[in-house]
């Protein structure tokens, strides 16, 4: 079975829908932040797929605009649970559902 | 010094102006100063006048006049002026004269009236407006001045406007006269329009001279009829002379400042003034305008002596004296006496102030009893004011040689004689002379002879009155001096003659008739009145003709039963026409002002109040649906974004 570009996209789809279905459905704000860190990981995958079955697949170019995203997803991963560290301490919980303040 | 006071001669009627302004201003100021500035007013007027009638005595027919621009509109200039002749000169001094003895007859008569600032600050108003018109130059000026002598005659009438009579009698005066006025002003604007100027007196281009009177042609008649019209009001002529009688509600004074030296005067004057169209175009003397002024004046002279014999009012005898004196004037000014009619007027106002302020004193000294019935014997009591009286009754009445209200009568009957259209006036001028010593005779003897009919405490007046009514008997008596055929230095005067002297023609058919005719009218009178009781004699003898004569000829009820019947019928029909027909075409705008209001009232709630209701409530309502979809939950946020995404991204699919 030779690697093709369905493939992949079929993966990161798949990986996509994880996290999506994990951010949706989970209660727990890390839980949430993990599903997001998966939907970002499959943009990252179909980003590379994309790059190598393209019509230039010589390095760096695909890898580097990756890296740069992963370490923005790093990044952003620091905000995130800095974000529910602080929900946390105001709240006392980091249940998404008791977390309505953005209504109206 | 004679160009000074020529220029200067508006100063003359100012300082009573501005004296009556001062005492107006100070309402509060004490009597004593009221009366002292009214009175320094009228001296520093008489000293003036004196100044004034310096100059003209140097010159015989001395006549100077101060025109200036009042004001330009357009291209035409109004201008107007004073100018000092000698018949303003000679009014201007018996006005300030007999004005001042008024005044100071007043201070006594009114000392008990709570308004007595006010009354002297009328009475200065009232010589200040009067010389006003007999300075003027110019028609508009002495029309301004004549308003405002029409103006204080009914503030003066009125004075005593508490009591009803007083205010009717005042607004009688005023709107009497304005009947005769509105012809003086249709007169002054066809003067204007067939001559272009107003002035008197203008080098030759005014309208009184030959210049002015030849552009003015045959329309003169006209206009001076109109102007007489005027004069009719004003002087209390037949029609117009139901305000004169009247007018005694005013306080006497007033009584005697009207009849003698002012109001009275002006027309008389006026005709005086304007005489040179009067008599334009004078065949023989005659015109038709001064035929009209003779029939006028016969007619008024009298009828209203006939009215004056069956009078018991005291003043009310004078009043119609006066209405009939004015009518000799009249006549005396028609039948080409201008000077003589002038010296009458004169005269007369020295003799009948001083019979007015006699029977001031005398009903002062009643206690304000003015009815001649209740009076009686009050010879010894009131001994000044019955010489003064006695003396202003034989002026009146026409006695020759010392009195000289005589001479100047004897002089318009002595001219009423040559009147070439018809002897007529000179015979009913005669019967007048009998009617008047028949009349004063009659009066005298009511209030002088017999016994005290009511008993009351009658007193001399005091000293204050007396003398004003010295002064001027002894005004009265002099000015006999002057007017003597022997001497007649005055007729010279206003004539603008050198005067003569003569003695061969002091003596004179038509003298001796006239001193025979008062002789007789004053012995008929004592002959029935010798035994006068509170009924007159008259009236037993002739009952019907004595009540035509007591109500006045019925002239009252016959102009409420005509003029007034119609002014209130016409005013009742506008009346009509403002309440139903123009108040009823505003109703019908404003009722349909008020439908449109309605409409739009209801247009306004149902209609745009309505939609805008409508429009909020739906965009509220779906604010609401909408803020229900913002549960806060961010999965549920999360949720909608997954669902967006997906669902373009089947439109991309579908669409291809």
């Amino acid at each position: 079975m030779t690697p093709t570009l369905q493939l992949f996209l079929i993966i990161s789809t798949a990986l996509f829908s994880i996290g999506l279905l994990a951010a949706l459905s989970r209660r727990h704000a890390i839980f949430i932040l993990i599903g997001i860190e998966l939907m970002l990981a499959a943009a990252n995958l179909n980003f590379i797929a994309f790059w190598r079955f393209g019509p230039q697949p010589q390095p760096p170019t695909g890898v580097l605009v990756a890296i740069f995203s992963i370490a923005i997803a790093a990044a952003e991963a620091a905000v995130g649970l800095a974000l529910v560290i602080a929900i946390y301490r105001h709240y006392r919980t980091t249940n998404v559902d008791q977390l309505d303040q953005l209504k109206g | 010094m004679s160009s000074w006071i020529v220029s200067n001669l508006w100063l003359i009627p100012a300082v009573p102006l501005a004296a009556s302004l001062v005492i107006l201003s100070l309402t509060n100021s004490p009597r004593s100063i009221a009366a002292a500035l009214a009175i320094f007013g009228q001296v520093v007027a008489l000293i003036l006048a004196i100044v004034a009638f310096v100059p003209t005595l140097q010159t015989p027919g001395f006549r100077a006049v101060h025109n200036f621009t009042w004001f330009t509109f357009g291209d035409q200039a109004l201008r107007i002026g004073w100018v000092l002749d000698p018949l303003a000169a000679a009014m201007m001094v018996m006005i300030t004269l007999v004005g001042l003895c008024i005044f100071v007859f007043s201070v006594g008569y009114m000392a008990g009236d709570k308004n007595f600032t006010r009354f002297f600050a009328y009475l200065s108003f009232f010589s200040g407006a009067m010389l006003g018109v007999v300075i003027a130059n110019s028609l508009l000026l002495l029309f301004v001045s004549w308003e405002l002598v029409g103006l204080a005659s009914y503030l003066l009438i009125g004075f005593w406007m508490e009591r009803p009579s007083a205010a009717a009698a005042a607004k009688k005066a005023f709107i009497t006269t304005r009947i005769g006025d509105l012809g003086f002003f249709l007169g002054i604007l066809w003067l204007y329009h067939s001559s272009g100027t107003l002035l008197f007196y203008d080098q030759g281009r005014g309208c009184l001279e030959n210049a002015g009177l030849l552009v003015i042609g045959a329309s003169a008649t006209f206009i001076a009829l109109l102007i007489f019209c005027g004069a009719v009001g004003k002087s209390g002529q037949f029609p117009l002379h139901v305000w004169l009688p009247d007018a005694m509600e005013g306080p006497t004074p007033v009584s005697a400042l009207i009849h003698a030296a002012t109001m009275v005067a002006a027309g008389v004057f006026l005709v005086a003034r304007v005489y040179p169209l009067f008599s334009l175009g004078a065949v023989n003397g005659v015109t038709p305008s001064l035929t009209v002024v003779v029939s006028v004046g016969v007619v008024t002279a009298l009828m209203a002596s006939l009215i004056a014999l069956a009078q018991f009012d005291i003043k009310r005898i004078l009043a119609y004296s006066t209405v009939s004196q004015l009518g000799l004037m009249m006549v005396s000014l028609g039948v080409g006496g201008v000077a003589a009619g002038i010296m009458h007027l004169i005269a007369h106002g020295f003799f009948k102030a001083l019979l007015f302020l006699g029977a001031g004193s005398i009903i002062h000294g009643l206690h304000h009893e003015q009815d001649i019935r209740k009076m009686g014997g009050l010879r010894w009591i009131m001994p000044v004011t019955f010489f003064t009286y006695a003396i202003g009754m034989m002026n009146l009445s026409g006695v020759p040689f010392f009195f000289s209200g005589g001479w100047t009568k004897e002089e318009i009957l002595h001219n009423t004689a040559h009147w070439p259209v018809s002897p007529l006036p000179h015979y009913l001028m005669l019967a007048g002379v009998i009617l008047t010593a028949l009349y004063m005779a009659r009066q005298m003897i009511y209030v002088f002879f017999g016994s005290k009919r009511v008993v009351l405490d009658a007193h001399e007046s005091p000293r204050i009155m007396t003398m004003s009514l010295i002064i001027l008997s002894a005004c009265s008596i002099l000015f006999a001096l002057l007017l003597t055929p022997a001497w007649p230095w005055l007729h010279a005067y206003l004539n603008g003659e050198p005067a003569r002297v003569d003695f061969g023609s002091l003596i004179q058919p038509i003298l001796l008739l006239s001193l025979a005719l008062v002789a007789g009218g004053i012995a008929v009178g004592w002959l029935i009145y010798r035994n006068a009781s509170e009924a007159d004699p008259l009236a037993r003898a002739q009952p019907g003709l004595f009540r035509f004569l007591e109500n006045k000829m019925w002239f009252d009820e016959v102009y409420e039963q005509t003029v007034i019947a119609f002014c209130r019928m016409l005013s009742r029909l506008s009346d009509w026409l403002d309440r139903y027909f123009w108040d009823g075409l505003v109703r019908l705008f404003a009722g349909l002002g008020q439908a449109f209001g309605v409409l739009s009232k209801g247009f306004d709630d149902h209609g745009i109040n309505a939609g805008v209701d409508e429009t909020t409530s739906g965009t509220r309502g779906f604010g609401r649906l909408i803020a229900a979809a913002h549960s806060g939950q961010i999965q549920a946020y999360l949720g909608a974004i997954a669902i967006g995404m997906l669902l373009l991204l089947v439109l991309y699919a579908w669409l291809g």
